[in-house]
């Protein structure tokens, strides 16, 4: 493996990336300028912040998360059931995610007295959505065990 | 790649195939490319979700900035929540009034959009993460300048979705106005996404024309047991994006279409029923509008105009010729209402009042509400002279209500909601 830094001359890389890279910088400060312009250091913090909370907080709590029940599974011999877990449990987290001021309501003053819609819907909603994507995964999976023991049950004997 | 390990294979590589945490060899460092397992990774991964943002952003930057200018930003002050936009502005065109659903479907399209990407933005940064880590930090001036970018594009795309998501939930916690934050923030975005898809967009379409997958540095050296396959992964991320769709697109329809968008801030049931049962961007209640203020024998409309000023009571405007149009209500926010059928006086009948027979100009209009960022809104001259544009009185046969801008309100095709100002208590029309 090359390594460039070591030989304590550092390469500078294509001329044309440099030149894409300075008009994208460039039109980054002009606009960033004009971003930073009031609460420059609350504005930077959210920026950088979104980057660093997604990148070292969100992925690597998803990530153990995934991995547990993949070695939970494993451990009683259900690793093929993992995506039964896995796709409403990451599908019900993803409306969390996104939808978290309405779900948790923390936004349920403000959200009634201006648009007159109830905000306490949004709970038991996302509850139903979710025990709906469990349910219907525990169907499948039910539905495929049953299909592999009659298979299992048609198939001859193995020959020794 | 990726296949469980078969019979014959020593065992030491059987143990280190699987997920053991004892295996002495295991690199516990993120920066060592083994200890990134998922078999998933890989060019082809990739490069599928980053065409499909391509594609994506693509029109959430179009929409966007044609939401920008259907505020008519440099028309008036009132209008321009970034006055310092400086050369970002150079596109802007008078916002037309046709057709009447433009900006219903320009906004939809937008918000709709930009939640259903979100399965996919997410999955795209976790495909690459390795690279955030990745030894050296620079191999060149270039690269290193082009991971200063990458924080740009990671830190400028995800401060969009935030700030883009978190406003349609009137969760207003972001550090300043909505206006300004979203519309620089996805200039400084956009100057890093332009120069990451003109880096890596040829490499992305090699790597899905190739049948056989090219190998890169996102391939695990020591990948773990597949759970699922790459097109199943794809599948799953997919599915996640037309769950957020189909919990959110209802939002801009009415009757039992509202109700399948679940979760979205305007899906569900309508705040009421009748006439005026459609949704509300912000109730009386939280404008501050004061009943006092609105009562039939004090509150008088003051037009102003070339040849001076009238006072007009509820009464005195709808004796004036009145007229119908249907239109709808459409959010910046992301949702809208079907046609409403409003029934008031024509924009440009109110300037004859005041002078302006034949070239109805500009109007500078007022509102009695004590809060919000559009309680003063100017509407152009090609805005007021459509036949379609009313100070509505009702709408769909009855009296507005007070949610709804009663004693009057304007109602204009094709432009944002706030633009069509509630509680309207004067109107001064000539050139902005």
């Amino acid at each position: 493996m090359r390594r460039p830094l070591m030989r304590g001359r550092f390469a500078v890389g294509s001329p044309l990336h440099l030149l894409l890279l300075s008009c994208s910088f460039a039109l980054a400060a002009y606009a960033g300028v004009r971003l930073l312009a009031g609460d420059w250091f609350g504005v930077a913090l959210w920026i950088v912040g979104a980057a660093l909370l997604h990148d070292l907080v969100l992925l690597p709590l998803y990530a153990a998360a995934d991995r547990a029940v993949v070695r939970g599974l494993g451990r009683v011999r259900r690793r093929e059931w993992t995506m039964y877990v896995r796709v409403p449990a990451a599908l019900s987290g993803l409306l969390l995610l996104v939808w978290f001021p309405l779900i948790s309501g923390m936004v349920d003053e403000r959200y009634r007295s201006a648009t007159g819609l109830p905000p306490e819907v949004f709970l038991p909603r996302w509850l139903l959505i979710t025990a709906v994507l469990f349910g219907g995964s525990a169907l499948l999976l039910v539905v495929r065990l049953l299909r592999l023991r009659r298979a299992a049950k048609c198939r001859p004997p193995a020959v020794h | 790649m990726g296949r469980a390990p078969s019979r014959g294979v020593p065992a030491a590589y059987r143990r280190l195939m699987r997920d053991d945490p004892r295996d002495p060899r295991d690199p516990r460092l993120p920066t060592s490319p083994g200890f990134w397992r998922s078999p998933l990774r890989g060019p082809w991964f990739t490069s599928v979700l980053g065409l499909v943002l391509l594609a994506g952003i693509t029109v959430l930057f179009v929409t966007g900035l044609l939401s920008y200018a259907a505020y008519n930003p440099d028309l008036s002050t009132v209008n321009d929540k970034t006055p310092d936009k400086g050369i970002l502005g150079f596109y802007l065109f008078a916002w037309p009034t046709d057709p009447h659903w433009l900006y219903r479907l320009n906004q939809g399209v937008h918000v709709t959009l930009g939640i259903t990407l979100i399965p996919v933005l997410l999955a795209k940064l976790w495909s690459v993460v390795p690279r955030l880590f990745a030894l050296p930090p620079a191999r060149s001036l270039a690269h290193a300048l082009e991971r200063i970018s990458l924080l740009l594009l990671v830190g400028g795309g995800l401060f969009e979705f935030v700030t883009g998501v978190l406003n349609v939930q009137l969760d207003y916690v972001f550090p300043g106005s909505f206006y300004p934050l979203h519309f620089y923030g996805a200039w400084v975005f956009l100057a890093a996404f332009v120069a990451h898809v003109l880096l890596k967009a040829p490499t992305a379409l090699r790597n899905l024309r190739q049948l056989r997958e090219e190998r890169n540095d996102l391939v695990s050296p020591r990948p773990a047991e597949p759970t699922v396959s790459r097109r199943g992964a794809l599948w799953f991320v997919g599915g996640g994006s037309l769950l957020l769709f189909a919990t959110t697109v209802g939002q801009n329809f009415g009757g039992p279409l509202r109700r399948t968008a679940l979760l979205a801030p305007h899906g569900g049931a309508e705040p009421g029923s009748g006439p005026n049962g459609f949704q509300i961007n912000k109730t009386a209640a939280y404008a501050g509008i004061d009943t006092a203020e609105t009562a039939g024998d004090v509150w008088r409309l003051v037009v102003t105009g070339r040849t001076g000023t009238v006072r007009l009571s509820r009464a005195r405007l709808a004796g004036l010729p009145l007229h119908s149009s249907a239109l709808p209500i459409a959010c910046v926010e992301g949702w809208s209402t079907e046609d409403q059928w409003w029934r008031g006086v024509r924009l440009r009948d109110l300037a004859a009042l005041v002078g302006y027979e034949d070239d109805p100009p500009d109007v500078f209009v007022e509102s009695l509400q004590r809060h919000g960022a559009f309680r003063e809104a100017a509407l152009r001259a090609n805005q007021v002279a459509d036949p379609r544009s009313l100070l509505a009185l009702y709408v769909n046969g009855e009296r507005l209500s007070p949610d709804h801008g009663y004693p009057a309100r304007i109602i204009v095709p094709a432009a944002p909601g706030v633009l069509n100002t509630k509680w309207v208590a004067r109107m001064t029309f000539g050139d902005l």
